[in-house]
């Protein structure tokens, strides 16, 4: 049930599609097909799906950490936006923009700006215990503002005729593509070890084990003497490095600098990712591709067949709602019960 | 006259096991009928069956002299046939009324039902008010709410599984009250129990179940708990052996000037609470629950902490301000009265579970869990304490509340504890289980464990225990030596009435130690 219920829907997901499609005026299967199967018809398809793809599964994979602890990180956004201010900020301004040593300090950098984003929700709720779902949302949006002022200001390109982005970043700060035609990087490589990482620790880990403690009976967890605080601090530092370093690879893959529209969204899309993917690493790369999937297509019906785009962000919604109400209905049943207009039913029993 | 309910050659069987075999019986109108087994003798399959909830393979069941065929539920409760689970279904946020309006199968209007669960309740003796919060009801009065529930409907056939494993002394005593009552105006009662005690008092008549099938229907007031018990599990009744303590010279635990307030209005302070248990003896922590047991016992396994360091001591080392897996390391070991959710993670398997307490024997290794060597200690578990289960894969979950309970004691006793919490033992548990809980239990002190247990079945703390000592209000009394004291004086103390100073002095005084 537990796995039926993401593939219910997705097709659910479709059914509607269609519909709306229709609704707009379009023939449902073919505008299916250009949404979902003409993205991946060529390499260049393939190559952004992974693309995309690869910062989804990397910020899943660690949300999905604190999310089996019970700990709701959802400002990943903003952990990500912090990610790639910090390792742009490494890229544009470190003495020696030719050094070697010039991306694996971005990615530091990157890493430890997610990190700490994360930190403050994580102290705010093992010393306070602040609700972090808040927390989380609300420096999400901090964040966003603190990069639009940068880019606004002290960090906008003087040659950049008043744009608000920065300058390019230097050759040595950049993942250089696999091959010139296409935007997929080595980054994608620190997205499969993020993978096996999560595996290793949700699955085999002693540290994992007791997150889970905490996540399903916290009593227990209490009983056993494992940390709560413990499972906030590691559940939100998880989330804030991998959405640091997701935000890294953007900056230093295919933007090469900072603008205010850095992410199209990934720290958000990246919690239905990690529900579609059950919190399971392979889940979650499976969710991650439907979801590059989701984006891929609603642009490329944008621009083919002009249709707006908010749909991917429907296809989103569509997608969690029918996930969230497919796992209500696993577990519940629904009855109706009318209001009496009198006590008849009572006066007889 | 039709019996009200007749069972007619009951079959059921379950991939694996035969939960009933040929069980046949009847229940007159106003009859207090026990069906009496251990855990896994096949009640409970017995009452789904008749409540609709399960479905037999064969046989026929007949209510009022009519047959019923395929049947669920809603069909037995338009039948007059009603079920109170040993586990209450409610909603805690809402109101009793809101709760009751919720399972009704028929139109409602609040005011109204509130005014009939008011009179309902007043009637039978177990007054409720249907304004308050379920969150804010005791156990005692949840039940309540689950048996006014049930009466709402008028039944004529009650179905109670374990009632009174929840209840307190008292509570058990008014429960009995009502249910006399309803059976004296014709409603008959399935009373589905394995305290022997309870069933002679209470019941009429009774079936007793071993293996799925009828081993013998009796008249449980003429007839000897012996015998009862011999039908229940058999010829072989197991015995007790319970040697002369020998007390380690130094305590284990320590427990000196403890006091603490209340987390909330619901809970109950603890007053200068000091004692000590030495290796080698068992005391047993007497009192009715809600007197300061749970503040207690969650004090004492660092579920909770203290900010007095001293205040509590463990081999020595003081100890009240360590986390729970920092007291195990100095050797506690704690088996807490609720197993789903505290001493077991109820969506885990049983060798994850192992995992829990168990971490530091072999089963985590380099930060990974070792998931063959916690199998293997899990399997151990099972199979040196019988614990029904289809092997370390099965979830806590679905095993049954005295199955679960064998795994988790087996699993704290693997530990090989210094000093020993338990915090009700054989709750829920049949009478063979629990003899051989409290076995173990013996042994291990005899082995030079330090064991508490805390129990509100007196005849299982006189059974295993050298010294008592009685809660009530959050104060504990001067320990009592087993031998010397009697049930009297300890359900004094547990009900706060102190007893004269003399009588003090003879009860507890300077002989504390000695024995």
């Amino acid at each position: 049930m537990r796995v039926a219920a993401p593939v219910l829907a997705s097709v659910l997901t479709l059914v509607v599609g269609s519909i709306f499609f229709a609704s707009l005026g379009h023939d449902p299967l073919p505008t299916l097909y250009a949404f979902f199967v003409e993205p991946l018809n060529s390499l260049n398809g393939l190559s952004e799906w992974l693309l995309k793809a690869s910062p989804l599964i990397l910020i899943a994979c660690g949300l999905a950490i604190g999310f089996r602890a019970n700990v709701w990180n959802i400002g990943a956004e903003g952990q990500f936006t912090m990610g790639a201010i910090a390792a742009s900020g490494v890229g544009l301004f470190w003495p020696n923009p030719d050094s070697v040593l010039l991306l694996p300090l971005m990615f530091v950098a990157g890493m430890g700006a997610g990190m700490a984003w994360a930190a403050i929700p994580a102290f705010l709720r093992a010393r306070m215990n602040t609700n972090e779902i808040l927390v989380t949302l609300m420096m999400t949006y901090i964040a966003t503002l603190f990069l639009s002022y940068l880019v606004h200001g002290p960090w906008r390109d003087p040659a950049g005729f008043n744009y608000p982005q920065t300058a390019l970043l230097p050759t040595a700060a950049l993942f250089e593509s696999f091959d010139p035609a296409y935007r997929l990087n080595p980054s994608i490589f620190i997205t499969v070890v993020a993978v096996f990482v999560m595996w290793l620790f949700t699955d085999r880990s002693f540290l994992g084990y007791k997150m889970s403690v905490s996540g399903a009976a916290p009593l227990a967890a209490r009983y056993a003497g494992f940390r709560e605080s413990a499972a906030v601090w590691i559940g939100l530092m998880a989330g804030g490095a991998a959405a640091g370093i997701a935000g890294m690879a953007e900056a230093a893959g295919p933007l090469g600098q900072l603008s205010p529209q850095i992410s199209p969204g990934y720290g958000f899309a990246a919690i239905i990712v990690a529900f579609i993917g059950r919190l399971n690493a392979f889940g979650i790369v499976l969710g991650g591709l439907l979801m590059s999937l989701l984006f891929l297509g609603g642009e490329g019906v944008q621009m083919t067949l002009g249709l707006p785009s908010a749909l991917t962000r429907i296809f989103q919604g569509i997608l969690l709602f029918f996930l969230l109400a497919a796992d209500f209905f696993i577990f519940y049943r629904i009855r109706l019960i009318r209001p009496a207009r009198d006590t008849h039913a009572l006066e007889t029993a | 006259m039709h019996p009200r309910l007749e069972l007619r050659n009951i079959c059921k069987r379950y991939p694996g096991v035969v939960a009933n075999d040929d069980v046949s019986l009847s229940i007159q109108p106003g009859e207090i009928h026990a069906v009496l087994g251990e855990n896994g003798a096949g009640k409970s399959t017995l009452m789904k069956i008749i409540y609709g909830a399960a479905q037999a393979d064969s046989g026929e069941i007949f209510c009022d002299g009519n047959p019923i065929a395929a049947h669920n539920p809603a069909t037995s409760r338009a039948l007059g046939i009603e079920m109170v689970y040993q586990h209450f279904a409610l909603f805690e946020s809402v109101s009793v009324v809101e709760n009751i309006a919720l399972s009704a199968s028929s139109a409602f209007d609040l005011p109204s039902l509130a005014a009939k669960i008011r009179e309902l309740s007043l009637r039978y003796g177990m007054p409720i008010d249907p304004h308050r919060q379920v969150h804010d009801l005791s156990v005692g009065e949840r039940q309540r709410v689950e048996i006014v529930r049930c009466l709402l409907q008028a039944p004529k056939l009650l179905i109670l599984d374990e009632p009174t494993s929840v209840l307190t002394p008292q509570a058990v005593v008014k429960l009995f009250e009502t249910l006399r009552q309803l059976a004296a105006e014709g409603c008959s009662i399935v009373y589905i129990s394995h305290k022997l005690d309870e069933v002679q008092e209470l019941c009429d008549t009774a079936t007793v179940l071993r293996n799925g099938k009828v081993t013998g229907t009796a008249r449980p007031k003429e007839t000897t708990s012996l015998e009862l018990a011999r039908m229940m599990v058999g010829s072989k009744l197991p015995e007790m052996h319970v040697s002369p303590p020998t007390p380690s010279e130094k305590p284990v635990l320590e427990v000196n000037n403890l006091s603490v307030k209340a987390r909330d209005h619901f809970g109950v302070d603890l007053k200068d609470v000091s004692f000590n248990v030495h290796g080698g003896e068992i005391v047993g922590l007497a009192g009715v629950s809600g007197n300061g047991q749970a503040e207690l016992i969650a004090l004492l396994s660092g579920e909770r902490t203290h900010h007095n360091n001293d205040a509590i001591r463990i081999c020595g080392t003081a100890a009240a301000r360590l986390r729970a897996d920092e007291r195990r390391k100095l050797g506690l070991a704690f088996v807490p009265e609720e197993r789903l959710g505290r001493g077991a993670v109820p969506s885990h398997t049983l060798w994850e579970n192992a995992v829990l307490t168990a971490h530091r024997f072999g089963t985590v290794r380099n930060g990974l869990v070792d998931r063959r060597k916690a199998s293997a200690f899990a399997a151990g578990i099972i199979d040196r304490f019988k614990v029904k289960a289809n092997g370390p894969a099965s979830t806590a979950q679905s095993l049954s509340g005295g199955n679960l309970q064998k795994f988790i004691v087996g699993r704290e006793i693997a530990l090989e504890p210094k000093l020993l919490l338990v915090s009700q033992p054989t709750w829920g548990v049949d009478v063979g289980a629990s003899a051989f809980i409290r076995q173990t239990i013996v042994d291990l002190s005899r082995a030079g464990a330090a064991v508490l247990v805390v129990s509100e079945e007196l005849d299982e703390l006189f059974e295993i225990c050298d010294r008592l000592l009685v809660i009530c209000q959050g104060r504990v009394s001067p320990p009592l030596i087993r031998k010397t004291t009697d049930r009297e004086e300890v359900g004094l103390l547990m009900t706060g009435r102190t007893m004269s100073t003399d009588q003090m002095a003879i009860g507890s005084g300077d002989v504390a130690l000695q024995d």
